[in-house]
């Protein structure tokens, strides 16, 4: 399923693109209000047309996408850069006392309503777009921890981690040479999925107010601005939501064409 | 009429040809056994029969069991045949049954299947069959509550609730202990004297299916090479399989009388999970009071059956774990000190492992993965002597110094066993710990790994603790063998003496599982 | 079996108890005194003092966990600091919108994917399976809410079928209730069935992978039949798992949903409460809701247990 990997890969690409371009050029300036162009349809000038302040839709889609992929990307890095140690950790005294502790944890994180809690550090916290990424990040870490756990343990009955251990090998310098390389495609593989709910959660979060806050444009507040006008202005929620919808499944499908690419290959090295 | 009569079957899958030309025969009360190394086919022409073949598989030629040609059936036509007409039991019995229904109502849903009678009777006769294959619990249980060989009996009784004509049996009782193994091959003849089946038994052992067999169909890469009866195979693969199967190697060297490696009442316990919150974690003792020893130069042969604590006792002597009572010596050092294993010890101690897929990490290359041993060198070899060292080891087991680019992956099986070799032999140990290190291996590249590692020792003055469940290879390369069980140790001998003439009860149980070729082949 | 829900019982009541502890002390490391923010700037000290006395804020934490944790024992959650009403009355209210929308929208969520997973498992490679794969990977992506304000657009909006906001109370009648959460239910249910779905099927995949399909198909049973009486029991296990995570999700995680619809649910309670700095109800209603998974968790693993005899046995 090479076409998974194409379409979603360029999708994703797309939207990442558009966001890095517009450090440099957008079609029109998002800070500058033009009431007298206000909400629009898409013309020849304006491609989706315009906002409520007469601001440009596409423009504002394109510095949205920053804060989105910003926010989701450092939330994946918190995930991975907590989880994976922890879940390493976890898996080499199998039953341990670390082990136990860092699994029961994980437990507790998941019995809380992820959205509730993120929006509870949010409102106390203040609205800001790092605690958006805070509040995203905790909840990669338990999903991070439990995979490379799970995986780790797999790999760690393996005869090559006894032939390293047979070699004198201690635990971290195994888990980093021999259990961690082997862990990578999976990493990829969640890590795209995870991703992908950020942008999702933070849009989500930004609708109700909580996540980037204005002048900075994000796609959920777009959303949120546009809903009382949807009944006579459509265009102005179609755009942004699409943007979200498309970006999501880009990614989405670029992990599974990479599942499904770095799988096989794993399989056959092992098997 | 032959009961089963395979004409000239051609497999594709993928385009790719597994089967070709694949003839044979079986007649009502025959058995006939099909021999092959690994990829020879052997399974493939078993799921042909029961036309199971994965899908996208294409399949032409014919199968014809009691006249009817399989190959123009309908699927619906084929599914009455299978299990009433046909039954079929395969190799790995922990994975062949329903973890969520009980054995009794598996083996009452072939009744089910093809006959329109009441569930109770079903069950019923169900519980009958199950006393036909001799087991002895309730049609009640689980799978999980029974063990490998108790499975395989269940299996069969699904296969033959019905009284099939044909019974096909693929590696029956190669996932078995070689105790267990017998009583199954004992039941299946049994059953095909009583019900007159024709029995299509696969096989890539010849001893197992040698003194079974009335017909033998020898395969090789998809073809059959001969059929005959097993004293008049002819063809130059049989009989290399033949020889290769009781191969003895040459080895000049027996041991001197110095000890290498002294085991002394080694007790090794594993906490269990406590029962319940409030009791003690109980323990398991897989290792009980074990003692001997291994002298230079000697080859030491550890029989056991899976579960008798030979693994642990394997870790125990390379000190990966700490033994809770007693002491293992090498050349007289403790290999496991206080709290941590002493590494100039470990560094005289290499392993091989049985699996040659799982014993390498996929993403290093052969170079980096022969050399990781010199970890346990205070100064390990840096730079252009490293490289040298690496190329001796891969040319003195028979690889290409060449070879140190290339991943794991690149290679076949017994290429990988000697790759572990010389992984095993780069840091010149004095003792290499053997884990059923050619169990995995076809006959011939076993043949090939054993004379590769008689010479070898001879060579470089080695001491192999030889652990395997495979007897006949213990008899034709050691010089002294420990049998244990549960634990223990029951019997402790040279060689010839343990195999000609056993005091243990169990060691003769153990040796008269061992398939005696008939004379004269 | 007994041994099993024992033990099962014992590890649900001691993750309360730490889930508990953990909400109580990270709402008291939130910054403000909640009497001071009712009151205002200019409070005079003393009525300050009283107000803090009224709320039960005074004594050491210890104290006030152990009383919030014996009423909330007794169903005592305490009084709201700005509603001044007993919150288990206000949670009370909540809860049925909430857990009905919850249930609904799960049921839809079943009803959805059991079916489309069965189809797409037994026509592996054909068409109609890419098909609701495709379908699958766009309600993964699509975001609920936007979903949500397309579907006001279309069925409240333009056809005017369903209300496009607001809860019209069970008092009007149970169509009237449902009418109203209907599509709430939808655009809630929409992803999770997606995923459900997705996760059934890869586990129907895998079971028919596995040997004892081979074993079944042997013995004469058809492709369905295999697929019905063998398969489909194995592969629930993890379909079991996902359907309570989202029961779970849904009763918490429909407030930006509750948003769009103005539905008066626990979410939108939450919001506001924590919006007020009205702690004592959004600690009362994350213990409610953390209760809620945790006992979700507790009949989960109860079902395992039902389903798979391998667990029934142990210990």
């Amino acid at each position: 399923m090479r076409r998974n990997l194409i379409l979603g890969t360029g999708l994703s690409a797309m939207f990442a693109g558009a966001a890095l371009l517009s450090f440099f050029w957008v079609p029109f300036d998002i800070g500058a209000l033009d009431i007298a162009n206000k909400i629009k349809p898409p013309s020849g000038a304006h491609w989706l047309g315009t906002d409520h302040f007469g601001r440009d839709i596409l423009s504002m889609i394109m510095v949205g996408g920053r804060t989105s992929i910003a926010v989701a990307l450092v939330a994946v890095g918190i995930g991975m850069g907590l989880g994976v140690p922890l879940g390493l950790a976890a898996a080499v005294q199998r039953g341990g006392w670390l082990d136990e502790g860092i699994m029961r944890a994980n437990d507790l994180i998941f019995a809380f309503p992820s959205l509730l809690i993120a929006i509870m550090i949010t409102a106390v916290f203040g609205a800001s777009a790092v605690n958006a990424i805070i509040a995203i990040g905790i909840f990669n870490i338990p999903v991070f921890a439990r995979l490379t756990r799970g995986a780790a343990l797999g790999l760690w009955t393996r005869d090559f981690v006894l032939a390293a251990r047979v070699a004198g090998k201690g635990a971290v310098r195994i888990s980093c040479e021999h259990i961690l390389p082997n862990l990578v495609n999976l990493l990829i593989v969640q890590g795209t999925i995870q991703f992908s709910l950020g942008i999702l959660a933070e849009a989500g979060l930004s609708y109700v107010g909580l996540g980037a806050q204005p002048p900075v444009p994000s796609w959920g507040r777009m959303l949120a601005d546009s809903q009382t006008m949807i009944s006579f202005a459509p265009h102005m929620a179609l755009s942004p939501g699409l943007a979200i919808l498309l970006t999501v499944l880009g990614l989405n499908l670029m992990g599974d064409g990479l599942r499904d690419l770095l799988d096989p290959r794993l399989q056959r090295g092992q098997r | 009429m032959s009961l089963l009569q395979v004409e000239n079957l051609r497999v594709e899958l993928g385009g790719a040809p597994v089967l070709q030309d694949v003839s044979l025969r079986v007649a009502s009360g025959q058995i006939v056994g099909v021999i092959g190394e690994s990829g020879s086919g052997k399974s493939m022409t078993a799921l042909a029969v029961m036309q199971l073949l994965p899908p996208g598989a294409r399949c032409t030629g014919q199968v014809a069991l009691k006249g009817q040609d399989m190959l123009a059936l309908t699927e619906r036509q084929l599914c009455r045949m299978r299990g009433r007409d046909v039954g079929i039991v395969f190799q790995e019995p922990m994975t062949a049954l329903n973890p969520l229904q009980t054995i009794g109502q598996q083996v009452a849903e072939t009744i089910l299947i093809h006959e329109i009678v009441s569930r109770a009777e079903a069950m019923a006769r169900a519980a009958r069959t199950l006393e036909r294959v001799e087991l002895q619990v309730p049609p009640t249980r689980y799978p999980h509550e029974l063990s490998g060989g108790q499975r395989q009996r269940v299996c069969i009784a699904m296969a033959i609730a019905l009284r099939p004509e044909l019974l096909i049996a693929d590696e029956p009782t190669t996932a078995l202990d070689v105790t267990t193994q017998k009583g199954v091959l004992d039941l299946l003849k049994q059953l095909v004297a009583e019900d007159g089946m024709g029995l299509l038994l696969i096989s890539h052992d010849l001893g197992v299916v040698a003194d079974m067999a009335d017909q033998i169909v020898i395969m090789q890469r998809g073809q059959v090479v001969e059929t005959g009866r097993f004293c008049d195979l002819r063809h130059s693969y049989s009989k290399a399989l033949l020889a290769a199967s009781d191969h003895v190697p040459d080895r000049t060297g027996a041991g001197s009388e110095a000890p290498l490696l002294q085991l002394r009442d080694v007790v090794r316990d594993y906490p269990t999970p406590r029962k319940g919150w409030l009791g003690k974690p109980g323990r398991f003792r897989a290792v009980d009071r074990v003692s001997f020893e291994i002298r230079r130069g000697e080859n030491l042969g550890l029989v056991g059956e899976s579960g008798c604590g030979k693994s642990t006792l394997t870790r125990a002597i390379l000190g990966l774990e700490a033994v809770q009572e007693g002491t293992i010596l090498l050349g007289g050092q403790p290999v496991y000190d206080g709290q941590r294993a002493n590494r100039s010890i470990r560094r005289r101690m290499q392993m091989v492992f049985q699996d040659p897929y799982s014993s390498f990490n996929p993403r290093h290359r052969v170079g980096r993965l022969v050399s990781e041993p010199f970890h346990l060198l205070e100064t390990a070899p840096q730079g252009v002597e490293k490289e040298r060292v690496i190329a001796e080891a891969l040319e003195s087991v028979g690889l290409q110094a060449a070879d140190r680019h290339k991943f794991i992956h690149e290679f076949s099986g017994g290429q990988r066993q000697r790759i572990a070799l010389a992984r095993a032999l780069i840091i010149r140990p004095d003792l290499i710990v053997l884990d059923e290190a050619v169990s995995a291996l076809d006959v011939q590249v076993r043949a090939q790994m054993l004379d590769l590692l008689a010479d070898l020792g001879d060579r470089f003055g080695l001491t192999y603790l030889f652990i395997s469940h495979d007897l006949s290879v213990v008899r034709n390369v050691t010089d002294r063998v420990v049998v244990m069980r549960a634990g223990r140790i029951v019997e402790e001998g040279k060689t010839g003496e343990v195999f000609e003439n056993p005091k243990n009860i169990y060691t003769k149980q153990l040796l008269a599982t061992i398939p005696r070729l008939p004379e004269n082949a | 079996m007994l041994r099993y829900v024992l033990q099962r019982l014992v590890s649900l009541c001691l993750s309360l108890l730490v889930a508990s502890a953990v909400i109580f002390l990270a709402l008291e490391i939130v910054p403000g005194d909640p009497a001071a923010y009712m009151l205002g700037l200019n409070a005079q000290e003393d009525t300050l003092a009283a107000l803090r006395d009224e709320l039960g804020l005074n004594g050491t934490a210890l104290q006030r966990y152990g009383s919030w944790l014996s009423g909330m024992l007794h169903g005592d959650f305490g009084i709201s600091y700005t509603y001044r009403t007993p919150v288990a009355e206000m949670i009370g209210d909540r809860l049925w919108v909430s857990l009905p929308l919850a249930l609904f929208a799960l049921g839809l969520s079943c009803l959805i994917a059991f079916p489309a997973a069965l189809w797409a498992a037994s026509r592996r490679g054909t068409l109609g399976e890419l098909g609701v794969m495709g379908m699958t990977q766009l309600g993964i992506a699509i975001p609920n809410f936007w979903f949500a304000m397309l579907m006001v657009l279309i069925f409240a909006v333009n056809l005017r079928w369903f209300p496009a906001g607001g809860f019209a109370g069970w008092e009007e009648g149970l169509f009237a209730g449902l009418k109203s959460l209907t599509l709430p239910a939808v655009a809630l249910a929409l992803p999770q069935a997606s995923i459900l779905t997705r996760v059934m099927r890869s586990a129907l995949l895998d079971t028919l992978g596995e040997d004892f399909i081979r074993t079944a198909r042997a013995k004469g049973l058809t492709r369905g039949q295999a697929l019905r009486r063998h398969a489909l029991r194995n592969a629930m296990i993890p379909v079991l798992t996902i359907i309570g995570l989202q029961f779970s999700f849904l009763l918490a995680g429909a407030i930006i949903i509750e948003n769009v619809f103005f539905l008066p649910g626990l979410g939108r309670l939450v919001f506001q409460a924590i919006s007020a700095r009205d702690l004592i109800v959004v600690e009362s209603v994350v213990m409610l809701l953390v209760f809620a998974v945790i006992l979700v968790n507790f009949t989960v693993d109860l079902a395992y247990a039902w389903v798979d005899p391998r667990l029934r046995g142990r210990r």
